[in-house]
């Protein structure tokens, strides 16, 4: 266990040192993605509930603290705060809904309400439509932390992600967590254990959307900006697709993913203009067919030194027949 | 001891990839060369007037320059900003941060602009629009950075507005693309009408790059306005004229485009247009400089320059001037120097950069020409009038922009 | 002049219309994800942009080849429904024992994959279509000029849709297939060749989404971006009507068209938000959706 904390603490000096080498404005955004991928995978990866539109948290969350700061003029943790909390709020009422249904139905019911968030944001007076939420003031963090220098601001957003990592990784390793854990493998018996499943899937929904809302509410900060894009589908599906190569159901792999994905994105964008977006997508298919482990999924089933077929694949997106989505499947279409 | 290996493994391609992609970081430092940003729209509704077009321009400009300025190397970069402000933003700033970008040209899109500005204005690096219309950028949203330099709303309101509501179009009906620029055309062009004794009756917003304009239409219909008013522009602007010629309503009502390009004439061709007033900063048929110019254009991109490809020619001319007689790039003096003095080009003669950011020049009202009328390609325009520069803009007195002191 | 609560009549009909023609479409795509659903069990994410091949199919042979809008309505749904095949034999094939959510991931790659791909050649804007010359021109109803084109559209689909409802529910093919769908190891007992059944039945799903595509051609641009703007819409019509039955799929997409019509006339601001909080309200009333089993 001690190695576990000296990993971490490398990790963490490796972080403290990076704006002396890289750009740090690159860094800030993979640590507010990997913190997104994160929130994500706690639903995915530990709750085995597949949400489609993640996005409506971050973005929304984004839009908040922006307005919140821009015509408002709070300070920056008062913005952070109203972000969080409004990406939470939705998330209860997103998780309320989208629990009445599961698996696949699950997915589409969260795209769908992401997307009907979407078009709101596209419409509301306080967003800035198509033009976005501009020229957000970074501000001075509780009076003190002028944040208008980017290695001020670096650290803040550091210390965003180390507080929002923490509390995932609490959560994971805690009962709640362990409960969880329980209705991803098998969720009639966990009910039949007498535990309230629904809450417990509601509770995890919520805690997502904040942290969510945090990677969004944090991004807006350190850039400036909330635009559409941070509420629009192709951002839930960039955050599964983090998810997905670092290895769903691991604690370290959506933020292997999500430096991966983040840091692809910015270096090819210019370069090969749409291929970009046809690179995402084979890798996907890759993922889906040959590697649903993902990387850190992978690299943990080799060091346990047996051969990697034997692991079994990732749980939340288990076999057909398991338990969790057979309710839905045989009531199909004719 | 598994997790131990797996967080030093993710720390190590953590580190690789971070450093990989560190490069550029520290390698120039803005003095060692004047670097240009040309942003625009590659791919999308706007590419044809902007686009491709306003690199080439911007080299032409460099290249006509000499290629080198204080005996340093101009370099254009260009990006696509895919007509998203976060796209336009994040690029802004990654130009300057890294790569020692001095000066943004073209940013066609007005949310792309007021982004951008933003950023520069930051940054301390400065924005020449020759694409974004919305005042907005000289108004609320102005900066000591920004550069507004071809054509805004308020003088295509003017221009096109004031001619169309003197022909009797005193009924008005906006179909409005729903982003910062088609707002302001609208509202400055309702001020128009009004100002001029008409009315404006209502007006319905569609998505940037809307695929059917067919509903939009149908309530442009319902309101019975004599006019149909365009705030649109590019591809937007094009498929509304052909959905209204599909759906009848030119029989009874009439459309003003109040932002067209001679590109969209050129592709909606002359019979769908001919009679259309359009109100232009540039024509490449106005004299033989523009003339001149154009056919080297020509020669290179087998199409006509729009008003923003001269005015990305222009507002490169006019920087490298400027950069050249301060004999620095520091975006203060060079600003400084060049709300100074008169730029003449190509694109104007005696222009003048006011201190919201407006650069004053003549602009141009034309009316599109009859299919007999034309006598080549691209001989599209007849010249009505010309708006003197003193006239073509909002006036100082009526600015928004707070750092114009009264 | 006629007026319904201060609406003037002729606009009414004419977003009813309008309502009636994107219904069509959402009614063929839902159509097309319910059959593939029955059988395959896969949520095809990919439906949007098969559906955008379709318009560019139809807009490549005529631009490339000079081939019109009648034979590319028969040739372009054979073309991508050969297509939709192989995307079933290469990918899709390999997930049936493995959780449905995979094959929405799949799939949404292979979406992303065909985008970007037609992205990069044809950029974003939209490319016109002309409208056939037996079709052009418009008929003056008295309330609305329609395009005669419009009209081909609702018809078009609903034959399509009615056909396909046929062919299913009282066809001996049909019969094979919603045995299938049932119990796909019996069936194969039986003799039957279910893979390929599989198979033919995602070519067919294919082919119904690129038939929509060529019919949508004249009417918007085609564009790269054409398919994934219009498949969440139908994602939640799905979740509406719920999959379990045809006739339910086409009425359902039908009439949320006409919503969102009417919707367009009497609060604009909703028009594209309505059919979500319907999807709420069916969520909360009835989970399973309207035509939907409850289980």
């Amino acid at each position: 266990m001690t190695r576990t904390r000296i990993g971490f603490l490398v990790a963490l000096a490796l972080l403290l040192a990076a704006p002396y080498f890289v750009y740090p404005v690159l860094v800030m955004k993979v640590l507010c993605f990997a913190l997104f991928a994160c929130a994500f995978n706690l639903l995915l990866g530990f709750t085995g509930l597949l949400s489609f539109g993640h996005a409506a948290f971050f973005g929304m969350a984004a839009y908040v603290t922006g307005y919140a700061m821009t015509r408002l003029s709070l300070t920056p943790e008062v913005g952070l705060a109203l972000g969080v909390l409004a990406a939470a709020a939705l998330g209860g009422v997103f998780g309320g809904l989208a629990i009445r249904r599961q698996g696949i139905y699950f997915a589409m019911i969260t795209l769908a309400l992401a997307q009907m968030v979407y078009f709101f944001c596209l419409q509301a007076p306080f967003t800035g439509g198509e033009d976005g939420l501009q020229g957000v003031p970074r501000g001075a963090l509780f009076g003190l932390l002028d944040l208008r220098d980017d290695k001020v601001i670096y650290y803040v957003v550091v210390a965003i992600f180390v507080a929002g990592f923490s509390v995932i990784y609490r959560t994971i390793h805690s009962p709640f967590g362990q409960v969880l854990k329980a209705i991803r493998e098998n969720e009639p018996r966990a009910l039949s254990l007498g535990y309230d499943v629904n809450r417990y899937k509601l509770l995890a929904f919520v805690l997502s959307a904040s942290l969510a809302g945090l990677a969004g509410a944090t991004k807006t900060l350190m850039l400036g900006f909330a635009t559409l894009t941070d509420v629009h589908w192709a951002t839930s599906g960039e955050v599964v697709l983090m998810t997905l190569v670092g290895g769903v159901g691991t604690v370290l792999g959506p933020i292997v993913g999500a430096i991966g994905i983040v840091v692809l994105q910015n270096e090819l964008a210019d370069k090969v203009g749409p291929w970009v977006t046809v690179i995402m997508g084979a890798i996907f298919v890759v993922n889906v067919l040959a590697f649903r482990r993902g990387i850190v999924g992978e690299i943990a089933a080799r060091l346990r030194k047996q051969p990697p077929r034997s692991i079994p694949e990732p749980p939340v997106l288990a076999p057909a027949s398991d338990a969790t989505v057979t309710p839905e499947t045989p009531g199909s279409a004719l | 001891m598994n997790r131990t290996i797996i967080a030093a493994l993710t720390s190590a391609v953590f580190l690789t990839t971070i450093v990989a992609s560190a490069q550029a970081q520290t390698a120039k430092l803005s003095g060692d060369m004047v670097r240009i940003g040309v942003l625009t729209d590659m791919s999308g509704l706007y590419s044809d007037v902007g686009g491709q077009g306003s690199v080439i321009a911007a080299q032409m400009a460099v290249d006509d320059f000499g290629g080198k300025v204080l005996g340093k190397k101009v370099d254009i970069v260009s990006a696509d900003h895919q007509n998203k402000a976060d796209v336009a933003a994040n690029k802004a700033r990654e130009w300057i941060d890294r790569d020692g970008v001095d000066m943004i040209t073209d940013v066609l899109n007005s949310a792309v602009a007021l982004a951008t500005a933003k950023v520069v204005a930051e940054k301390k690096r400065i924005m020449m629009d020759t694409g974004a219309a919305s005042t907005r950028l000289t108004n609320e949203d102005c900066t000591p950075y920004t550069v507004h330099h071809s054509y805004d709303t308020y003088a295509l309101a003017h221009g096109t507005g004031t001619a169309v509501v003197k022909q009797g179009g005193d009924t008005w009906f906006f179909l409005t693309a729903d982003y910062a620029f088609g707002h302001s055309l609208e509202k400055d062009t309702s001020d128009v009408v009004k100002a001029n004794g008409g009315k404006v009756l209502g007006a319905v917003r569609h998505p940037l790059s809307a695929s059917d304009f067919s509903s939009f239409l149908l309530q442009a219909q319902a309101s019975k306005a004599k006019i149909i008013g365009l705030a649109n522009a590019g591809g937007d602007t094009v498929n509304s004229i052909k959905a209204a010629n599909e759906f009848g309503l030119t029989k009874t009502q009439s459309l003003a485009g109040l932002l067209v390009f001679i590109a969209d004439i050129h592709s909606l061709g002359l019979a769908a247009t001919q009679g259309m007033y359009v109100t232009e900063a540039w024509y490449w048929d106005l004299n033989d400089d523009t003339r001149k110019w154009s056919k080297r254009f020509f020669e290179k991109t087998k199409k006509m320059p729009t008003m923003i490809h001269a005015g990305v020619y222009s507002s490169v001319t006019m920087y490298l001037n400027a950069v050249k007689a301060t004999g620095t790039d520091d975006a203060d003096q060079v600003m400084a120097w060049m709300r100074k003095n008169k730029h003449s080009d190509m694109f104007g003669k005696n222009m003048v950069l006011r201190e919201d950011g407006r650069l004053l020049h003549e602009m141009y009202l034309f009316q599109v020409k009859k299919p007999a009328e034309s006598k080549a390609p691209w001989d599209y325009y007849n010249l009505r009038s010309t708006i003197p520069a003193d006239q073509a803009f909002q006036p100082l007195s009526l600015s928004r922009c707070p750092l114009i002191k009264k | 002049m006629t007026e319904i609560l201060g609406i003037p009549i002729q606009a009414l009909l004419g977003q009813l219309l309008l309502g009636l023609v994107n219904g069509s479409f959402y009614a063929m795509l839902s159509l097309g994800l319910a059959i593939i659903f029955g059988l395959l069990n896969i949520i095809n994410f990919a439906h949007g942009a098969l559906y955008m091949m379709g318009a560019y199919a139809a807009w490549l042979s005529l631009t490339y080849f000079n081939v019109g809008y009648w034979p590319s309505l028969i040739l372009a749904p054979v073309v991508i429904g050969a297509f939709g095949m192989l995307i079933e034999r290469g990918f899709l094939q390999w997930l049936y024992k493995l959780d449905h959510l995979y094959g929405l991931l799949l799939t949404f790659g292979i979406a992303l994959m065909l985008e970007g791909t037609f992205r990069y050649f044809f950029g974003v804007s939209g490319q016109p279509y002309p409208v056939p010359e037996q079709l052009s021109g418009a008929t003056n109803l008295g309330f609305m000029i329609l395009p005669n084109y419009r009209a081909w559209v609702v018809a078009a689909s609903l034959t399509v849709c009615v056909a396909t409802w046929f062919v299913i529910e009282r066809t001996r093919l049909g019969a094979y297939l919603r045995a299938a769908t049932e119990n796909p190891k019996l069936v194969q007992a039986f003799g039957i060749n279910v893979p390929l059944m599989v198979t033919l039945t995602y070519g067919f799903g294919a082919a119904l989404a690129a038939f929509s595509g060529v019919l949508a051609a004249p009417i918007i641009q085609v564009n790269p971006l054409m398919g994934s703007n219009l498949i969440v819409i139908v994602f939640a019509v799905v979740v509406i009507g719920g999959m379990g039955s045809i006739l339910g799929s086409i009425a359902t997409g039908l009439g949320l068209g006409v919503i969102e019509g009417l919707t367009k006339v009497f609060y604009p601001e909703a028009s594209s938000t309505v059919i979500f909080v319907i999807m709420v309200i069916v969520l909360l009333v009835r989970p399973a959706g309207l035509f939907g089993r409850e289980k």
